[in-house]
């Protein structure tokens, strides 16, 4: 599996994505959505993890454009902030798979990926 | 108790000092009394105006009336007084016109003129007849007064002297030696001579004058000289030739009524007049409350019936004043407790967006420690050289601990300022308090805790939040397990609450809150447990959490006797019904400090 990272905090983001791939799971990170929309058109990824808040592109508009050209990809959200807009914005979309608060428990993490990856299986 | 403790108005005893009273906009005495003054003034002002203005009419008039009375009377009986004296004065003049001298001097024939005066006009006692050197000639009457000699008399002088033809006497004791008044009448002879017919008035007969006057039993009325001294008896003013204490008053053609103060110092009203061609005044005297005694009584009547009503109008005023300004009152309370408590959720919310905004910005960096120590504990275990360094381990899960901790923190203070839209759905509140049971069972039965629950089948499914409401229960429970010690009780219980509401209590037998917390209780931040890591959020997020579903929650407390937390909800929530949320969302559950 391959799994793209995006959040504006590179800190984060880069420090989630070495602890992944020490797990053995094969993970990118981009600090941006446009860097994350120009990797998408190369790179195929099972499953994308957004920050919901990010400057000029959103975590839930990042969504909607990739979903343009990667409608199969799996979703994971994370937010520090967790507002009632966030929130019915993940659920009142499909392929919301789950919303996460920040800090992330990283077994939590790759636990919901696994979840999530393992529904597409079965539907398929 | 007395009697203004017992009818005074409740809202005079109010403070705001109480533990749950509020402080009202304006002062309510101030008003009660005010509304009271100014509904006296404007209600009974003109009735008492109007009771003035006719009592002064009334008396103004009475007065007027009994000086028109008194000089009615004292005109009628001066008349009949100077009528009396005219007709006898006449009568006499005519008989000596009518006889002769010597016929006069007849002793019978004198006795026979007497005799037909006092069966005609009455009122004469005796006659006599006396020569010019004042020697009586002849007399005829019930005394022995034949042959007196009356020269030195002031009345014969007088009548001698020729000052006046006919002569009315003051009363004086003469030679019968008994009070009594003459008239003589003087008339000429031939030779240039002359003689005097004098006759003694009746003072009987004045006296039946005088007491034909309708007056009343405190009146009197007499005739006096011009020198006060009294002419005939007088009932309460002295005997006859005494003088009257009262004033004389001055000579004057027309009668007059004035008021006098007597020695006894009552008020008299006194009518008095001159009788023409005599030397007598007539006085006629009452005292003034006897004669407005009839205004006085009438006076009196309307005095009761304006003090009864007064009485009556003012009892009306204080409790329609008092019932209105309790209504007032009691209203102004209840918009004063809503305004506190939209002041209380407004500081709520302020503190919720402050919370909101610190745990955002405070997560983002909480989160790039939490993964660069995560990072730093992966990179120690998987380098041969630090994975068995115990203490380096140690610092990082120390960190990461922290970290969590943190982050514990400000998903709390997300919880509780977040504002989800509410997501009502049909719940069932025995089915809901089973749920939240069923994370607690365990340690109830090894805290040997005993949980009674009272949900009577009456309780309907209602319509609301289920994730919120178990959050609430929840909270609640846990509290409670919290304040009790082991083998202590827990009791849940529903009520409906009329047909709008229902309610549901969660009652221990813990420790109590101290009333000096029991205001403080639902304020965020404000925690008693600080030591063991409370954050004081708990209970605010409670109470904001019931009131998003509509509803409230309220606290009764006995310090080291337990709490009883009381969550009232509506039935119907009236919202977008949808149905059950994802189990996935939002598990931010912590015990409740």
């Amino acid at each position: 599996m391959k799994i793209l990272l995006v959040d504006d905090e590179h800190e984060l983001v880069s420090a989630l994505a070495e602890r992944m791939s020490m797990r053995g799971i094969n993970a990118e990170w981009v600090s941006s959505g446009k860097d994350a929309l120009e990797k998408l058109q190369g790179t195929a990824y099972d499953l994308a993890v957004l920050d919901m808040k990010m400057p000029k592109i959103s975590g839930l508009e990042l969504r909607k454009k990739i979903q343009e050209i990667r409608p199969e990809m799996k979703y994971i959200f994370m937010t520090g902030h967790g507002s009632s807009d966030d929130f019915n914005a993940v659920y009142s979309e499909k392929n919301a798979d789950c919303y996460l608060m920040k800090p992330v428990n990283i077994d939590l993490l790759i636990e919901k990926i696994n979840q999530s990856l393992e529904e597409t299986e079965i539907e398929v | 108790m007395s009697f203004w403790q017992k009818i005074k108005p409740t809202f005079l005893s109010y403070s705001s000092k109480g533990k749950d009273a509020v402080k009202l906009p304006f002062d309510v005495k101030r008003i009660w009394f005010f509304a009271i003054f100014l509904i006296s003034i404007v209600s009974i002002g003109p009735l008492v105006s109007l009771a003035i203005f006719d009592y002064t009419v009334t008396k103004n008039d009475t007065e007027k009336e009994i000086q028109l009375r008194m000089e009615h009377l004292v005109d009628h009986v001066a008349g009949t007084v100077s009528f009396f004296l005219e007709q006898r004065k006449d009568v006499l003049s005519y008989t000596v016109y009518a006889n002769s001298f010597a016929d006069l001097n007849n002793k019978e024939h004198l006795a026979n003129i007497l005799e037909g005066l006092q069966r005609s006009a009455g009122g004469i006692v005796d006659l006599g007849l006396i020569d010019s050197t004042g020697k009586q000639l002849q007399y005829v009457g019930p005394y022995d007064l034949l042959g007196m000699d009356y020269h030195d008399k002031r009345w014969c002088k007088e009548v001698r002297e020729g000052k006046k033809r006919v002569y009315i006497s003051d009363i004086f004791l003469g030679f019968r030696r008994a009070p009594h008044h003459i008239i003589a009448v003087k008339q000429g002879l031939p030779d240039g001579s002359f003689f005097i017919l004098r006759a003694t008035v009746d003072t009987e007969k004045f006296k039946e004058l005088l007491s034909l006057m309708n007056i009343r039993e405190t009146g009197d009325s007499f005739l006096i000289n011009h020198k006060g001294i009294l002419q005939t008896p007088t009932l309460r003013h002295g005997v006859a030739m005494d003088k009257i204490k009262l004033s004389i008053p001055a000579e004057s053609s027309s009668l007059k009524v004035s008021e006098e103060i007597c020695e006894h110092g009552d008020k008299l009203v006194v009518g008095w007049a001159y009788i023409q061609d005599s030397p007598y005044i007539l006085m006629v005297i009452q005292k003034k409350k006897d004669l407005i005694k009839t205004w006085l009584t009438t006076r009196w009547i309307i005095l009761g019936i304006l003090s009864a009503g007064i009485f009556v109008m003012l009892f009306v005023i204080i409790h329609v004043a008092s019932y209105l300004i309790n209504i007032i009152c009691k209203e102004s309370q209840k918009t004063m407790m809503v305004l506190n408590e939209v002041e209380h959720s407004s500081k709520m919310a302020s503190i919720g967006r402050l919370a909101a905004g610190v745990a955002h910005e405070v997560n983002n960096p909480l989160a790039i420690i939490y993964e660069k120590a995560g990072l730093m504990k992966d990179l120690f275990t998987y380098k041969e050289e630090y994975s068995h360094d115990p203490k380096l381990m140690g610092l990082i899960d120390s960190v990461l601990t922290s970290v969590e901790r943190c982050a514990g923190i400000t998903k709390r203070l997300l919880s509780f300022s977040r504002n989800l839209d509410i997501t009502v759905q049909t719940v069932n509140m025995h089915a809901a308090v089973k749920d939240v049971l069923g994370f607690l069972h365990k340690e109830a039965e090894y805290r040997s805790i005993i949980v009674n629950i009272d949900i009577p089948k009456d309780i309907p499914d209602f319509k609301t939040d289920r994730g919120k409401l178990q959050q609430i229960l929840v909270n609640l429970t846990n509290n409670a397990f919290a304040a009790v010690e082991d083998e202590g009780h827990i009791d849940i219980k529903a009520r409906r609450q009329n047909n709008e509401n229902i309610m549901i209590s969660i009652t221990d037998d813990g420790c109590g809150i101290p009333p000096k917390n029991i205001k403080r209780i639902f304020d965020p931040f404000f925690s008693t447990k600080t030591e063991s890591g409370g954050t004081g959020l708990g209970l605010s997020i409670i109470y904001g959490l019931a009131l998003e579903l509509g509803g409230k929650i309220e606290v009764e407390s006995k310090e080291g006797k337990g709490a009883t937390f009381t969550v009232t909800l509506p039935l119907e929530r009236g919202e977008n019904e949808s149905p059950p949320t994802d189990e996935r969302s939002w598990d931010l559950e912590e015990p409740i400090q």
